[in-house]
């Protein structure tokens, strides 16, 4: 069992002839048991953590605050006005639905192709994608004006008799982030039973015991639930796989099948999907990178992990940069002048700040990441991928902004201003964002322990010969 | 204490080699009721134990296709049958634009149903298990490996299981004791969920009944802001004026805009307050032709193309039997030839019985041309040979 791992502690090099190392250090299973639950363990919390909670708790009532005033008001308070009445509700909500791409892509979609580094940042990064999602589900939810009828939007037998439009995008939109929302959480959850068993297992305190116990449902390892756990697994991953694709489609949709210049274009669904597909690694980055000094976690959460987000990043990056191109190319190619206006518009109208905001950010910013020192220095790919975030916001900006103020009727143009009221409606969502982030480090196993253990190479048969003969010492 | 029964035998390993060598002993000798207990799932366990592929994926299959069938339904009878829903013309039911929701439903049944069969079959939740009474187990999810056969099955021999255990290498070889009563749960979870359960069901009761029962009160509006606008409508009283009303009269000495009236004749129809015959526009043949085709526009839909009262409108109320339908007036009727064209002019402008003003849609100037254009056909309704000229009798023969 004390095989030793001592080998090469930099496993960025590419050799082909061997599987690169994904658990660095002198690591076995115990002590990858102990590092990950002992971030969930610790008797108080950090003096850190509690200031980045109590400033997270604050952004979120100040979110709960706008929320009761707009509700209250109406949205009046809001910059939202003919011509643009779509205005950073809906940018904050594709915004944070895009985020909440990236956990899934890399539990479900990287699950089914193999790539086994996944195991490490898996778990973060679908806690991030349902926080993500609930701070997406805020928008849409208050921006329908009167929210105490939003479940009018599920199909409910009421007294009026009457049912919602399922011809509508924006119905295929409820079904389509409620989906996605669900499975995420039923994945999530699925992953973590073994862990929270861990936690269970190792729990010194009654309360402790009880909780988690509760959680863990009772998992005590047996091989005959694994193998169906990982039949079911493998199954939830396939069915998240195309459903990540389908939901920022279906909220491309939204965009796409309307009639607006600018909006009417069939490279929507793609495009959507490698953008939140980019942003989502932008925010795991950015979220991963401080957690893993703070949490001492350097050993799984290697340097080969971050790297080959970088890559992601830097690919998705000139996906969404070729989008952005094709974009202008259609327009000339069409022959539309409606739909020509729209794009130089946007890149030289009153926007254009926001548009080069956008290139500069998503296109230009990620080009670092051609270099090695860039992509293995913790710091810098931080910087990278806050320039993403910002960009990604200002993409969806510029899309629902720019082509809505500038609609069929030249007389109502107007340029969108946001009052104070969305501004702190969209600071407080990353409140809401933060602390639910901060309460699952606090209490949940951040690394998914038992898939961690599953790809060290003592968990794989016969790895060490010498190994293989002290068992048939054993035996004989 | 109370009494136990032997549960089963414990055997524990340190590593993954050796806890696999075991369970194909374990299986080649013949047992059933046995399992294996580590921390992660561990690859080629399945094939060393003799694990038969689950049935899981064909029922997730049928979810997802039970999913796909349901939504195409839902869609179907929602929109297209219970509550048709016509928006911009498109067909009622097309599956085109059900795709996407049809989609999703599909995902969510069978994700849903996987995840509900991970515990239907693995049989959990299960809090208590004689295994979790072990202290070394809660090493199970940690860094150890165990195997444990059960007393139940029936090859299971104190003795020999237990020699056959020692001999695969195991690291201890325990015995695991179950009481003989079993866990049962503390009375006040019980209490707990019993309750739950029936103040769940509150809400549920209170639905139905409110659906199913008849009242004279009003419905209670929890938000009425959309019943209770801050605006004065038609007739309404306001403290605002002297004379309590909301509605402002016309101020005195002033004229609307469009409310001149400056030639009564053209504009109304009346001359000194009678009706006027004749027409106050030069009567030419662009004026007839004007006529024409802002009859068949405006007044042919109901009146039909001769003005006998015979229009698609007319045809349609009397096949459905539309009982309380007023026929639509024979402008070739004496009744209506005898009055002055100003008269005709006046129906046209303010409606008459159930016909609406036409004021809104057709200008001065094209009310009089139409005036024009039914003189014509109330002429044409009792022509005779003789009126027609000469030259032309032999065409219409």
């Amino acid at each position: 069992m004390s095989s030793s791992l001592a080998g090469v502690q930099d496993n960025t090099i590419e050799d082909p002839t061997t599987r690169p190392t994904l658990v660095l250090g002198q690591n076995d299973f115990a002590s990858v048991t102990d590092k990950v639950c002992r971030i969930a363990e610790r008797g108080g919390a950090t003096r850190a953590w509690k200031i980045a909670f109590t400033a997270s708790v604050a952004t979120t009532l100040m979110l709960f605050g706008m929320i009761v005033y707009l509700i209250s008001t109406g949205v009046g308070v809001w910059g939202n006005n003919n011509p643009v009445g779509w205005a950073w509700p809906i940018v904050n909500f594709v915004f944070w639905v895009g985020i909440g791409h990236a956990g899934t892509l890399i539990s479900a979609i990287l699950y089914l192709f193999r790539q086994r580094w996944r195991t490490s940042i898996n778990r973060f990064a679908e806690a991030m994608t349902i926080f993500a999602v609930i701070c997406a589900l805020v928008f849409p939810g208050i921006h329908v004006g009167r929210p105490w009828l939003a479940w009018w939007l599920f199909p409910l037998p009421y007294p009026q008799n009457m049912w919602p439009n399922f011809r509508s995008p924006l119905l295929w939109d409820v079904f389509a982030v409620g989906t996605y929302f669900t499975v995420s959480l039923l994945f999530w959850y699925v992953g973590l039973i073994p862990d929270i068993a861990t936690i269970r297992d190792r729990a010194t305190t009654k309360i402790r015991r009880v909780l988690y116990g509760f959680f863990a449902l009772g998992w005590r390892g047996s091989h005959r639930h694994w193998h169906r756990y990982e039949v079911a697994y493998m199954i939830l991953a396939a069915l998240a796989t195309p459903l990540v694709l389908s939901v920022h489609s279906v909220v491309s949709f939204d965009f796409a099948t309307s009639q607006l210049p600018g909006w009417h274009t069939t490279i929507f669904p793609p495009y959507f999907v490698a953008g939140a597909i980019f942003s989502g690694f932008a925010m795991v980055l950015t979220l991963m990178i401080p957690c893993r000094t703070i949490f001492g976690m350097q050993d799984l959460v290697t340097m080969r992990h971050l790297e080959n987000m970088c890559r992601i990043l830097l690919a998705t990056g000139m996906m969404v940069g070729y989008a952005y191109s094709i974009e202008f190319f259609i327009a000339w190619y069409s022959g539309n002048p409606y739909e020509g206006f729209t794009f130089l518009n946007r890149a030289f109208g009153p926007y254009a700040w926001a548009y080069w905001i956008m290139v500069s950010c998503n296109v230009v910013a990620p080009q670092f990441f051609w270099f090695k020192k860039i992509r293995t220095t913790p710091w810098m790919m931080v910087v990278v991928a806050i320039f993403v975030n910002i960009g990604m916001w200002f993409e969806r900006f510029v899309i629902t902004v720019t082509s809505l103020s500038r609609d069929f009727l030249p007389s109502s143009w107007a340029y969108f201003k946001p009052t104070t009221i969305d501004i702190l409606t969209f600071t407080g969502s990353f409140g809401l964002f933060f602390s639910l982030f901060l309460l699952f480090c606090r209490f949940l196993p951040v690394v998914a322990i038992s898939e961690v253990k599953a790809v060290m190479p003592q968990a794989h048969p016969h790895h060490h010969d010498d190994h293989q003969a002290h068992a048939e010492e054993a035996r004989a | 204490m109370s009494e136990t029964r032997t549960f089963g035998i414990v055997a524990e390993y340190g590593d993954v080699d050796s806890v696999m060598a075991a369970a194909r002993r374990i299986r080649d000798a013949g047992y059933r009721r046995w399992d294996v207990h580590t921390p992660f799932p561990v690859h080629g366990m399945d094939d060393a134990m003799g694990v038969r592929p689950t049935i899981l994926p064909w029922i997730t299959l049928g979810a997802g296709l039970s999913g796909l069938g349901l939504s195409i339904l839902l869609q179907w009878w929602t929109n297209a049958h219970d509550y048709a829903f016509l928006i911009s013309g498109k067909p009622l039911f097309s599956l085109p634009a059900n795709i996407p929701v049809a989609f999703e439903s599909t995902i969510l049944f069978a994700a849903v149903t996987t995840f509900l069969l991970v515990f239907v079959l693995n049989g959990l939740p299960r809090f208590y298990h004689p295994l979790f009474r072990m202290a070394k187990f809660k090493k199970a999810t940690d860094d150890r490996f165990f195997v444990a056969i059960e007393a139940r099955d029936e090859k299971f021999d104190p003795g020999a299981t237990r020699k056959l255990l020692e001999s695969t290498g195991a690291a201890s070889v325990e015995i695991c004791e179950e009481p003989l009563d079993g866990q049962v749960l503390p009375g006040w979870v019980k209490f707990v969920g019993v309750l739950g359960i029936t103040l769940a069901m509150i809400p549920l009761v209170v639905a139905y009944r409110a659906r199913n029962a008849k009242t004279d009160t009003p419905r209670l509006h929890l938000v009425g802001d959309m019943d209770f606008q801050p605006k004065y409508k038609t007739q309404a009283a306001s403290p605002l004026f002297a004379d309590g009303r909301a509605m402002r009269p016309q101020v005195d000495g002033t004229i609307a805009r469009g409310e001149l009236r400056e030639n009564q004749h053209l504009e109304l129809g009346t001359v000194d307050g009678n009706f006027a015959d004749g027409f106050p526009v030069a009567v030419t043949r662009e004026l007839m032709e004007r006529g024409r085709n802002r009859f068949d526009i405006y007044c042919s839909v109901c009146h039909g193309y001769g003005g006998q009262g015979d229009g698609p409108v007319a045809l349609r109320a009397k096949e459905l039997g539309e009982g309380a339908f007023v026929a639509p007036t024979d402008l070739t009727d004496d009744y209506v030839k005898k009055q002055p064209a100003g008269q005709i002019y006046a129906t046209i402008r303010n409606g008459i019985r159930t016909m609406p003003s036409y004021a809104a849609q057709i200008p001065v100037a094209d009310r009089w041309a139409i005036v024009l254009y039914l003189r014509a056909l109330q002429r044409h309704s009792d022509a005779s040979i003789a009126d027609v000229p000469l030259e032309k009798r032999e065409e219409i023969k």
